[in-house]
């Protein structure tokens, strides 16, 4: 037996890396997104002002950037700015953001649902029901579809 | 009713509204395509043929079996004028078929790609028609006189994925092409052989072959079908991330789009020169209206009229089992109230044209086709509103 029949470490190749004509997503310059503003989200929150915190931090979504810290740190605080809201404020806050802003509050959403922490998939639940009220399942086949998201 | 699907017939039914729904199959037809008096539909049944019913009073009935494909046949479209077939499939090629006597012959068509053929179009004056394919290219297929042969050319840059839908001009010249490279796009497939130069239109003046006059931002989704308006001026394409757009091509192609909160949209075609029908995985229709002067998409509504159905009183037990299974007291509904009981994969329009529709035809994932009449729609359904 020649010995090519007995490795079959060649399965394991990824042939698509070798394709000339392989899809490749198109570039856009995503290195100055540092994500929502910290210091004025804290602010607001500590003011009490809950409403102007949500538009705050759904402002400057590190969605083009490849920079893993900055997209923890903002999906960090909007987990921050989401636990604060009383439950029957959310389904107010929520009506109060436009069709993107709901689309983008899904994303972050199911990025919280990915790495659960204390409580915090109670809260995006409430989070979710109201946000898919709003958006519909629309918004949850947008999150699904991203090729770039936060 | 509540046990319909487990009656193997085929049979047509009359619901509310005027509109026939007719069951063919248990399952998805995958494609469907009219004859030019729509007394004859030819359908692919999901697997390797294509077979044609004839409308017998109420009923249809099969009168033909075209084997040929060797694989699923994934696009049919039916010459109105000239009555010839042509098919598409997985197995790589196309046939064209004529009919001889009571028999339909097929002619095979190389195509030349190495992936499934996944749409096919006739061209309006049908001298011409265009295969998609997951080869990344458009295959442009004409009649070669002297080789009695159909030859093609391809369409490539700079298409990076499958295509998966196509729509032709009028102008026979300009094709829209949708792909799973999230874009829409207009090519030129001129062919020199069988025709004169193409005079200005309102997506450019210079059409040689393979020029691409427009290709559209992305969205996030697969573009599953595209639809020139009746005059061309205007097209429209909806993708996967459950978005519907026009472009307008007087506008110097302006973009409107509409992010809808259902599920994606499969197939969309202009009932007139402003207002669309799209079906997808709702199981509806929904009408959708461009304001040229907004430049903007509205919602105009689903059309379907669904069946009332009995409402009886939910038992204590019931809405106790209800909590504890599902965390929710309400009940719920376990069918669907819409017409068609999955998926609905392709639109076509039955009379009327692109411009004035007042009549066009779903089919779908479960097996069934149904009509629908607009007047009946508009009649029924009391805030419909077609631009």
């Amino acid at each position: 037996m020649s010995k090519n029949t007995v490795s079959d470490r060649f399965r394991k190749v990824d042939v698509d890396e070798y394709d000339e004509n392989k899809f490749v997503d198109e570039e856009e310059g995503g290195e100055n997104q540092l994500g929502p503003d910290e210091a004025e989200v804290d602010s607001l929150i500590r003011q009490g002002n809950l409403m102007g915190a949500l538009q705050a931090v759904l402002k400057n979504p590190p969605i083009n950037t490849k920079n893993q810290n900055v997209k923890d740190r903002a999906e960090g605080l909007v987990l921050k700015v989401l636990s604060s809201f009383k439950s029957g404020d959310i389904e107010k806050a929520v009506q109060s953001l436009d069709k993107n802003d709901v689309d983008l509050l899904m994303k972050y959403i199911y990025k919280g649902f990915e790495k659960p922490s204390e409580n915090s998939s109670a809260v995006l639940l409430q989070w979710h029901e109201k946000a898919l009220s709003a958006g519909g399942v629309g918004s949850i086949v947008r999150v699904l579809t991203a090729r770039k998201t936060v | 009713m509540k046990f319909a699907w487990l009656d193997f017939s085929s049979k047509t039914s009359e619901v509310p509204g005027g509109m026939a729904y007719h069951s063919f199959l248990l399952e998805p037809i995958t494609c469907h395509a009219w004859n030019k008096d729509r007394s004859q539909i030819a359908l692919c049944p999901n697997n390797h043929d294509v077979h044609i019913y004839k409308k017998d009073g109420a009923k249809w009935t099969k009168v033909q079996e075209l084997k040929e494909h060797n694989g699923q046949v994934t696009g049919i479209d039916w010459a109105p004028d000239s009555n010839r077939i042509v098919t598409c499939g997985t197995d790589r090629n196309a046939y064209v078929w004529t009919l001889k006597g009571a028999q339909w012959k097929p002619t095979l068509v190389i195509l030349r790609i190495n992936r499934a053929a996944r749409c096919v179009k006739w061209s309006p004056k049908e001298n011409k028609f265009a295969v998609g394919s997951g080869s990344r290219l458009i295959s442009i297929c004409y009649f070669e006189q002297e080789n009695d042969w159909w030859v093609c050319k391809h369409i490539k840059k700079p298409i990076r994925s499958t295509v998966l839908s196509l729509d032709w001009h009028p102008n026979n010249v300009l094709l829209a092409a949708g792909s799973c490279d999230f874009k829409c796009r207009i090519f030129s497939a001129y062919i020199k052989e069988v025709e004169e130069k193409p005079g200005p239109t309102s997506w450019g003046s210079k059409m040689p072959f393979g020029e691409m006059l427009f290709e559209s931002s992305s969205t996030t989704g697969w573009v599953h079908s595209v639809s020139f308006s009746g005059s061309g001026n205007r097209v429209a394409w909806t993708a996967h991330d459950s978005m519907i757009a026009v472009a307008d091509g007087e506008k110097t192609a302006t973009i409107s789009s509409f992010v809808s909160d259902s599920l994606p949209l499969l197939c969309v075609t202009f009932i007139t020169e402003n207002s669309l029908v799209a079906a997808g995985h709702d199981c509806y229709p929904a009408l959708f209206v461009y304001d040229a002067g907004k430049g903007s998409i509205a919602f105009g509504g689903k059309l379907d009229v669904p069946k009332q159905s009995a409402q009886r009183g939910v038992s204590a037990r019931e809405r106790f089992q209800n909590m504890d299974k599902k965390a929710t007291s309400e009940r719920e509904e376990a069918t669907l109230d819409t017409l068609h009981k999955n998926s609905i994969s392709q639109v076509s329009i039955l009379e009327g044209g692109k411009s004035k529709c007042t009549k066009f035809c779903t089919t779908g994932m479960d097996g069934g086709m149904a009509i629908w009449e607009i007047k009946t729609l508009e009649s029924a359904l009391k805030n419909l509103k077609i631009a």
